[in-house]
């Protein structure tokens, strides 16, 4: 039996407001427990939300961004259930009316083909509060931090048309990169700031009839999202192969221990009683402000690529992988600009910088390498300078703090000899001291020759100190060997 | 039209309250009779009607995206049930 | 000094006949001696409130001072008090010490007014009696084995009892007006949004709004200058420029047309009831006004309506009381879900707990349609009639209450007889309007209150058409025996 997967996403994206949606209190990340949490965000009796206009903004951006059309008169209810981290006992969130409607997202996959992967809508929500239930605390009981609670949330809810973990991550990433291209959202998964509900289905291959579906929730790697589909994809065959149906549940995929399983307390059916909240009117958004919102939109990541190919001339591989990363695309073009070298600048960029920036677990915006001084390193390969090796050390004493690519060249006295003249006098004095490795070149079959050239080359790069510029010294010394022939 | 316990079991659950055995039939008949009252709008005919909350059709003020509000906890910690370093504490949840 | 009204206080604050501190004392005292029999205070703050008489009399000595500046009132249990217990009459808020204030508590404060205490209440404001505070219940000053009327019992008794001479209210379904009339004092509910709910516990969201008792419509008036404005801390208030609600008292009544529902003259309301009220609108009519009957065809389903709208909305509302961040928890939860069960159950009385059913009832899946959005349509239909009656009249009036106050416990087993005391009230909250009542007559030694319902922000015309009755009647300037 041939199985096909239908993979649908719920993806949660906290935007970067400075306050909250409903209330004035500040989202800073890694605050105190509690002291971002004012009488609003507390549900304190009496206490009532008024909306957050640049929430709003985001939300309509990201809908232009997707092309969605845009909701002009939407409207929050009240999504009721009980739970500690949820003071008020209901979520205020949009249902009926969302406010960014039908849109679309293109992912490229790794075969090279695209594909549209539909937005169903994405709706406005508050966010709630945190509960710990290790860590220092009384015997039996958990805490709760409501820093959160009140954080403002996109939640995009796409159609069910991914076919695979690979489409599903490819989508993710769009996402990703979209959000943070248009500033909506800082993009740090490991913060929280974008969380995604997986609903994973199966079906015979060749069915239109969708199967059951289960939803894994509040994953926030991909690594984990594409093990967690992987694994549901093969529990649900297996449990039907074996005659067993699929049951409608929520589940939980643990990264760590890679073991998921049923949220059987969330199976007793929740009935949320949704209603239009009373506390709030309709959001009202005039063509004007939609107009104004879609001038001032960021560049979006496949505009920035296509870009990338015809303004820098990069492969459709290198552009990709950099426009997809709004800081590593403001990086590179930093880099591209000020060296005048683009193809340098990628290969930089996207290889060494993004090596070290992942070991040391770093993002670009905090690189102890700052474009501009990686441009200057780059400027000192065109201009042959240095030699592609010497770069590397340049690299790493910049990277330790060391100085700018200038300095670092003086100070170590890395300054490639390219002078013509001294480097026929190495070379000379080279082949004068090895006389035995000269007559064994000579007698050397000539498909055979070229093996040769490391043992000469060796001395010559140990003679001058590494400075020689190998290109040069490799053309001066197939002459003078040649000569001797 | 009379309420089943069945019914209202699972109302005060979603409710979080809780239904002596001794009043279950007291509540019932006095839900019963709520809901014979209500029920007297079965027979309006609403179809060319919207749903209305408030009287006139104003849009929902939009506030600047400014911090003003400071760290109260202290203030709002001294009057919960209970706290521990900084957090609000309540009996473990079991996932 | 207890039987002048705000008015004749805020002159002799001006004239120097009193200070504020004496005024204050005079009142704490009357608090003291009188309120156990009929509980309708259940917080007095004493010592702030001579404080803040203190300061008071500084501000009028250097003569720029408020109209309100040094004037004692109570605050209903509704309106959370910085640093003073706000209980809502519940049990679940009985240890609640809010760290901020309502802003009808800080406009009055601002303005120089003097807090006394918290009245008593309808338990979360569910109720026409006062009968299910936890504090116990209020005693009408008129009858004291009759009920006051609720959810503002307390609020009504003290002003009747002369326990002070202004109070704050809410009205959500005649909470006001229907204890107003059954204390023979004058209440008036604002127009949806004309007064902030910052700070004020909510009960029914849609229909909620703060608003004056006193002794006369003048007074009222004045308090109402001082409550009414737009407050960007809530969605709901309105934009409208806040007028001289004192200014137009005088205007002559010739030619107001005035609208009589027949509904609210049919089965139901008590004969003497509806004596009184006929008699208070033929007084009216010798002043000039001229009575119209109108119909309010949709009235009938008022009730029905409000006890889908109003609990459905509170059990939404009441979620947040769970034993977490504030308020009642229960002892030794044996795990969460017992904590939330038992701190609500024990925390809530037992006509809270029947309107967060019937409120979880009517939004549920497969009922928000047949109930909640039913409900929500047929609100148009009553806005309707009233925009319609509105056409051809400029005021509506009627009886506020089908009888007058009846006995504890007479509404006893079912809760609908109950709900029907709000028959004439009710709609006015469905559609926004403002209402208000005034004392028109008694029957069997027990006040009687005439409806006034305006249109959107009409308050001026409601206070000024009230005023004039009361310069031609005296029913406002009765006080019940046992304090005289």
């Amino acid at each position: 039996m041939n199985w096909e997967t239908v993979i649908g996403l719920e993806v949660h994206v906290q935007l970067a407001t400075k306050t909250k949606i409903f209330s004035a209190a500040s989202t800073s990340f890694g605050a105190t427990p509690n002291t971002q949490a004012c009488a609003i965000d507390l549900a304190m009796p009496g206490t009532l939300p008024v909306l957050n206009k640049q929430a709003v903004n985001y939300a309509i951006m990201f809908g232009l961004a997707i092309d969605a059309e845009i909701c002009q008169e939407s409207v929050f209810e009240r999504k009721n259930y009980f739970y500690p981290d949820l003071p008020k006992g209901y979520q205020t969130t949009q249902l009926e009316k969302p406010i960014v409607g039908r849109g679309s997202v293109t992912i490229q996959l790794a075969d090279g083909t695209e594909k549209a992967i539909g937005i169903h809508h994405a709706h406005l929500e508050e966010d709630a509060g945190k509960s710990t239930h290790e860590g220092d605390l009384p015997y039996g009981m958990s805490g709760v931090d409501l820093n959160r609670a009140g954080t403002p949330l996109i939640e995009i809810v796409s159609e069910p048309d991914m076919r695979s973990a690979e489409e599903a991550i490819a989508f993710a990433k769009k996402l990703h990169s979209i959000v943070t291209s248009i500033k909506i959202c800082d993009g740090e998964m490991s913060q929280g700031s974008m969380r995604f509900d997986v609903n994973v289905s199966v079906r015979p291959a060749g069915s239109s009839a969708l199967g059951t579906r289960t939803e894994t929730k509040n994953l926030n790697s991909y690594k984990f999202m594409e093990e967690a589909i992987e694994r549901e994809v093969e529990r649900q065959i297996d449990l039907i192969e074996d005659g067993g149906t699929v049951a409608q549940e929520t589940r939980l995929y643990n990264g760590d221990t890679k073991v998921a399983k049923s949220m059987r307390s969330k199976e007793e059916a929740n009935d949320y009683r949704y209603f239009p909240c009373p506390d709030l009117l309709p959001v009202l958004v005039s063509d004007e402000a939609i107009e104004e919102l879609r001038r001032a939109l960021p560049e979006l990541p496949d505009a920035r690529q296509k870009r990338f190919v015809s303004q820098y001339a990069l492969s459709d591989y290198d552009s990709e992988i950099i426009a997809s990363d709004s800081n590593m695309s403001a990086f590179f073009e930093t880099v591209a600009k000020d060296s005048s070298n683009a193809k340098l600048a990628a290969n930089w960029v996207m290889g060494e910088l993004s090596g070290a920036l992942n070991t040391a677990g770093l993002s670009f915006i905090e690189s102890p390498v700052t474009a501009q001084q990686l441009a200057g390193m780059v400027v000192r390969i065109s201009d042959n300078s240095i030699s592609g090796k010497m770069a590397k050390q340049v690299f790493e004493a910049m990277w330790q703090g060391e100085g700018n690519a200038d300095e670092i060249i003086q100070a170590k006295g890395l300054k490639q000899v390219s002078d013509s003249g001294a480097l026929e006098k190495i070379v000379a004095e080279v082949l004068d001291g090895n006389p035995a490795m000269v007559e064994d070149f000579i007698n050397t079959d000539e498909s055979k020759r070229k093996k040769k050239l490391g043992g000469f080359m060796g001395q010559i790069m140990k003679a001058s100190k590494g400075q020689a510029n190998p290109q040069q010294v490799n053309q001066i010394l197939l002459q003078k060997l040649n000569a001797l022939l | 039209m009379t309420i089943e316990r069945k019914e209202i079991e699972k109302l005060a659950t979603l409710s979080r309250l809780a239904i002596d055995e001794k009043t279950i039939a007291d509540v019932t008949a006095r839900l019963s009779s709520v809901l014979a009252l209500v029920d007297q709008l079965q027979s309006v005919n609403t179809e060319s009607l919207q749903e209305i909350s408030r009287p006139f059709h104003t849009s929902q003020r939009l506030r600047d995206d400014q911090v003003d509000e400071t760290d109260q906890r202290d203030a709002f910690q001294a009057i919960a049930p209970q706290t521990h370093n900084g957090l609000f504490t309540v009996p473990k949840m079991i996932e | 000094m207890h039987n002048y009204t705000i008015a004749k206080l805020i002159k002799g604050l001006q004239n120097k006949e009193f200070s504020s501190v004496e005024l204050t004392q005079h009142f704490l005292d009357r608090i003291s001696q009188l309120n156990d029999d009929y509980n309708a205070v259940i917080t007095v703050t004493s010592e702030q409130a001579l404080s803040a008489a203190v300061l008071a009399d500084q501000r009028i000595a250097n003569g720029d001072a408020p109209a309100m500046c040094g004037v004692p009132i109570l605050h209903k249990d509704i309106f959370c008090t910085n640093g003073v217990r706000t209980s809502c009459g519940s049990k679940m808020l009985d240890n609640f010490v809010p760290p901020y204030d309502a802003t009808v508590v800080e406009n009055f404060a601002r303005d120089g007014a003097v807090m006394l205490g918290k009245t008593n209440m309808d338990e979360f404001a569910m109720g026409s009696s006062n009968e299910t505070s936890f504090y116990g219940p209020v005693k009408n000053p008129w009858a004291t084995d009759s009920v006051p009327g609720g959810s503002s019992g307390g609020s009504a008794a003290a002003i009747a009892a002369r326990l002070a001479p202004g109070a704050t209210a809410t009205d959500t379904g005649g909470s006001i007006r229907q204890p107003a009339a059954l204390c023979g004092i004058s209440g008036l509910k604002p127009t949806y949004g004309r007064v902030s709910r910052w700070g004020m516990i909510a009960f029914a969201s849609s229909l909620d709004q703060a608003g004056p008792m006193a002794r006369t419509a003048e007074d009222c008036a004045i308090m109402l200058n001082c409550m009414a404005s737009f407050d960007e801390k809530d969605s709901t208030s309105v934009n409208q420029s806040v007028p001289d609600y004192t200014a137009s008292l005088g205007n002559s009544i010739k030619g107001l047309k005035i609208g009589i529902p027949k509904e609210y003259f049919s089965e139901g309301l008590d004969p003497g009831t509806e004596i009184a009220v006929r008699k208070a609108l033929a007084d009216l009519e010798a002043q000039g006004a001229q009575l119209v009957e109108i119909s309010l065809p949709n009235s009938h389903l008022s009730v029905p309506a409000y006890y889908v709208i109003a609990p459905a909305e509170a059990s939404a509302n009441l979620s947040r009381f769970d034993g977490v961040k504030y308020g009642y928890r229960c002892k030794n939860p044996k795990d969460l879900q017992d904590m939330y069960c038992r701190s609500r159950t024990e925390g809530f009385g037992e006509e809270v707990q029947r309107r967060i059913l019937i409120g979880t009832y009517c939004l549920s899946a497969g009922y928000y349609d047949a109930y909640y959005g039913k409900a929500q349509q047929v609100r148009q239909l009553i806005q309707q009639d009233f925009s319609d009656a509105f056409k051809s009249v400029d005021l509506i009036m009627g009886p506020t209450c089908p009888s007058p106050a009846f006995k504890f416990g007479a509404k006893g087993d079912d809760p609908v007889a109950m709900y029907l005391e709000d028959i004439y009230t009710i709609a006015t909250n469905l559609a926004g309007l403002p209402g208000m009542s005034v004392p028109c007559g008694m029957v069997e030694e027990k006040p009687v209150g005439l409806q006034i319902i305006g249109n959107y922000f009409d308050e001026a015309r409601m206070l000024n058409v009230a005023h004039q009755f009361q310069e031609i009647t005296n029913w406002h300037n009765q006080a019940p025996e046992a304090v005289q």
